[in-house]
C-alpha cells in the first residue's frame, strides 16, 4: 500500500527527538549528553507514562513525552456500542473523577438530542462535581508533596479527607470510584435518607483540613524552595498551546468555564475565580488550595437550597435511544481542566463519531517547555503539578 | 439557548457574518457552511485546504474574533455512501406535464476530515468549529497542520495522524502517539479489521480460529 509507505516516511522524518543535539544555544554545553528514558515504571510518573530525556549534567536539553501504555481506544469502543453503554466507560477515563467524566458526556448527548434536565438533577450534578473536585484537588496536593520528596504524610492526610467524600458517594451510587450515576436528562437514583445531613457534615469539616494543610505547607521554606520560579508557563504560551485549569488560571489567565458557559445552574452561586501571578508550580499548589475553598462555598450554597422533584427527564429513554443526524460538542470545567465530548450521530443506535477532549494530554503540550534547562528533581514537580490521570491521557 | 441549560455563546457575530469577513479578509478563500439540523445547532464551516492556514491566522488576530484558543481538534473517518437526494423533474405522465419529484442516487467518494472547535479566552464566546476534508481516503490524505496558529492541535493532530492516517502537512513533530512506532494501519477507520488474536504467541482458541478462518474466506472472495 502506498499509503502506508508514506505515511511510514513521514513517522520517520518526524522522529528528531533520537539526534542528540550538539550543544546547547549558549555554548554552555561541556560533557557528554545522556539520554535517560525517566518511567514508564516510575513512582513520580503517576501511572505508566515515559519521559525521554536528554541530559547535559544534571540539566535537561531535550524531553519528549512517550504515552499509549494505557492505550484501549476508549473511542472506537464506544463508536461500536450504544450511548448509554459507553457512560459506564467514561468513568475510567480520569479515575479520580468519574461523576464530572459523566457529567460532560450526559450533557453532550442531552445537547444532541435536546433533553432537559429537571432541577433537583442539576442540584445533585453540581453537588457531586464539586465534591469530585475537592478529592482531586486535595489528593493531587497529596501526590505533588510526595514528588517533592514530603513522603506519606500530607498524601495520608488528603486521602483521609478523600475517603469522607468517597464514602459519599458510595452511598449515593454504589461505587466509590466508577460511580457511573448520571443518565441523558438526569440522575441514575435519587439521594438515599441522610444523606444531605451526612454530606453537610462533611463540607463543614472541609475547611478545617484545608486550614491545617496550609498551616503544614503553604509557608514552608522547603516547598517554596523547591516549587517558586519553577516550571514557569507565560500567559500567553499558556492560551496558544490550548492549556486549561489551574494550570491556565495560574498563569494569570481569567478563564473559567463554570463563569463562561455557566453550564447547568452555575450561575446561582456566588464563586470567585482564584489567579496566580507567576505561573510556577508554586502557584498551581495555591490555585488547587484556593479552588478546594471556593468548591466549598458553592457546596454551602447547593446543598440547602436543593430542591424537591423528578430527577429524570420523562422523554429520555434508556431503550431505544437514537438521537436525530447531528453533531454537538459540549464541554464543562472538570478538576483537570476543560473536559469536552464531541458526538457525531447519523441516527443509528451508536454515535457514528466519539471524541473525548481530554484536558490533561492537552496540558502535557508543553511539558518539554517547562523543563527545559531546569534540574531532573524539577521535571518530577512539574509533571505533578501539571495533573495528569494515565487513563485519560491514553484512552 | 440550545439545550439542557448549557446554552453557547457565538453572540458576537453570527456563522454567515464569520463566513463573509474571511471572504473579505482573505483573497480567494472558499467557505461553506455546514447545516446541522439537531437540537445542538451547532453549524460549522468548511474550508479550502489551499487557504486554510490564513483563515486560521485571521480567525485568531482578527481583533473582533479573536478566536485565539482552539479547544479541540479531531478527525472523522466519512466513508464512500451513496446519498439519496430527491429532486422535482418535469415529465410527461399519461400525455401532461408535471412536476413529479424523483429520487436520485449520488456516489459520494469517502474521505477524511480534520475538525476544530475554537473559543476566544480574549472576548469569552464560542465555539466557531472549521473542518477541512481531503480529497480520497487512500492517497491524496494531506491537509495543511495548524499546529503553526494554535499550539495546542500539536498532540492532537499527531492523534490524527496516528489513528486515522491523514498527513498534517508542516507538522513540526508528525509521528505516532498513542500507537506504536512501526504499527501499521489506522485503527479509528470505519473499515479497520482487528487482529484475529491480540497474543504475542498465536492462542489456538476455537473462537480465534473461527476468526481467522473467516477473514480468510473474505480475502479469497475479494
Amino acid at each position: 500500500m502506498s499509503a502506508i509507505a508514506e505515511f511510514d516516511e513521514v513517522a520517520a522524518q518526524g522522529r528528531n527527538y533520537e539526534v542528540l543535539p550538539k550543544a546547547l544555544d549558549n555554548g554552555e554545553n561541556s560533557g557528554e549528553l545522556l539520554e535517560v528514558a525517566m518511567g514508564p515504571h516510575h513512582p513520580s510518573t503517576h501511572g505508566v507514562f515515559r519521559m525521554d530525556v536528554v541530559l547535559d549534567g544534571e540539566r535537561v536539553v531535550k524531553l519528549k513525552p512517550v504515552f499509549g501504555y494505557l492505550h484501549r481506544n476508549h473511542e472506537k469502543i464506544a463508536e461500536n456500542t450504544t450511548y448509554l453503554a459507553s457512560m459506564p466507560y467514561t468513568d475510567r477515563l480520569d479515575y479520580f473523577c468519574s461523576l464530572t467524566n459523566n457529567w460532560a458526556y450526559a450533557m453532550a448527548v442531552e445537547k444532541l438530542a435536546g433533553l432537559q434536565v429537571p432541577e433537583r438533577a442539576e442540584y445533585i450534578r453540581v453537588i457531586t462535581a464539586e465534591l469530585t473536585r475537592l478529592q482531586n484537588h486535595a489528593s493531587l496536593v497529596g501526590f505533588l508533596m510526595q514528588d517533592m520528596g514530603a513522603l506519606g504524610t500530607p498524601l495520608m492526610y488528603a486521602f483521609r479527607e478523600r475517603e469522607k467524600i468517597l464514602d459519599l458517594f458510595e452511598a449515593l451510587t454504589g461505587a466509590r470510584m466508577m460511580c457511573n450515576y448520571m443518565r441523558f436528562g438526569g440522575c441514575r437514583v435519587d439521594l438515599p435518607e441522610g444523606w444531605l445531613q451526612q454530606a453537610n457534615r462533611v463540607v463543614a469539616d472541609f475547611p478545617r483540613f484545608v486550614d491545617e494543610f496550609e498551616r503544614l505547607l503553604s509557608e514552608n521554606e522547603i516547598i517554596m524552595a523547591r516549587s517558586q520560579g519553577v516550571g514557569v508557563l507565560p500567559k500567553q504560551l499558556a492560551i496558544n498551546a490550548s492549556i486549561t485549569g489551574p494550570m491556565l488560571r495560574a498563569a494569570g489567565v481569567n478563564y473559567d468555564i463554570r463563569k463562561v458557559d455557566k453550564y447547568g445552574i452555575y450561575d446561582r452561586f456566588s464563586f470567585r475565580v482564584p489567579l496566580g501571578e507567576h505561573g510556577d508550580v508554586y502557584d498551581r499548589y495555591m490555585m488547587r488550595v484556593l479552588e478546594m475553598r471556593e468548591s466549598v462555598k458553592i457546596l454551602q450554597q447547593a446543598l440547602p437550597a436543593i430542591p424537591e422533584g423528578p430527577i429524570i427527564d420523562p422523554k429520555s429513554k434508556l431503550r431505544g435511544f437514537r438521537p436525530k443526524v447531528g453533531e454537538a460538542y459540549a464541554r464543562i470545567e472538570a478538576p483537570k481542566g476543560e473536559l469536552g465530548f464531541y458526538l457525531i450521530s447519523d441516527g443509528s443506535p451508536n454515535p457514528y463519531r466519539y471524541r473525548v477532549r481530554p484536558p490533561s494530554f492537552i496540558n502535557l503540550t508543553i511539558l518539554e517547555d517547562m523543563c527545559l534547562g531546569r534540574l531532573v528533581a524539577d521535571v518530577v514537580i512539574i509533571l505533578g503539578s501539571v495533573d495528569i490521570v494515565l487513563g485519560e491521557v491514553d484512552r | 439557548m440550545a439545550a439542557a441549560g448549557c446554552p453557547d455563546r457565538i453572540a458576537v457575530e453570527t456563522i454567515e457574518q464569520i463566513k463573509s469577513r474571511i471572504e473579505a479578509a482573505v483573497a480567494g478563500a472558499r467557505v461553506d457552511i455546514v447545516p446541522n439540523d439537531s437540537p445542538s445547532a451547532q453549524r460549522s464551516l468548511l474550508l479550502d485546504n489551499a487557504h486554510a492556514v490564513a483563515v486560521a491566522t485571521f480567525l485568531r488576530d482578527e481583533p473582533g474574533l479573536q478566536f485565539d484558543y482552539a479547544s479541540n481538534m479531531t478527525a472523522v473517518d466519512w466513508l464512500d455512501a451513496v446519498l439519496k437526494e430527491k429532486v422535482k423533474v418535469k415529465k410527461l405522465v399519461e400525455g401532461v406535464e408535471k412536476e413529479v419529484e424523483e429520487t436520485v442516487e449520488k456516489q459520494r467518494p469517502g474521505y477524511l476530515e480534520a475538525v476544530y472547535h475554537l473559543y476566544s479566552m480574549a472576548l469569552k464566546h464560542g465555539p466557531l468549529i472549521i473542518r477541512m476534508r481531503t480529497e480520497n481516503r487512500a492517497d491524496k490524505n494531506h491537509l495543511p497542520s495548524l499546529t503553526r496558529v494554535w499550539r495546542g492541535c500539536e498532540f492532537q493532530e499527531r492523534e490524527g495522524f496516528d489513528l486515522y492516517g491523514i498527513i498534517f502537512d508542516r507538522h513540526p513533530d508528525l509521528r505516532r502517539i498513542l500507537m506504536w512506532d512501526g504499527f501499521k494501519d489506522f485503527p479509528m477507520r470505519k473499515d479497520y479489521v482487528e487482529p484475529d488474536d491480540y497474543e504475542y504467541e498465536p492462542t489456538a482458541h476455537y473462537e480465534v480460529l473461527q476468526k481467522a478462518e473467516k477473514h480468510a474466506s473474505e480475502k479469497v472472495a475479494t
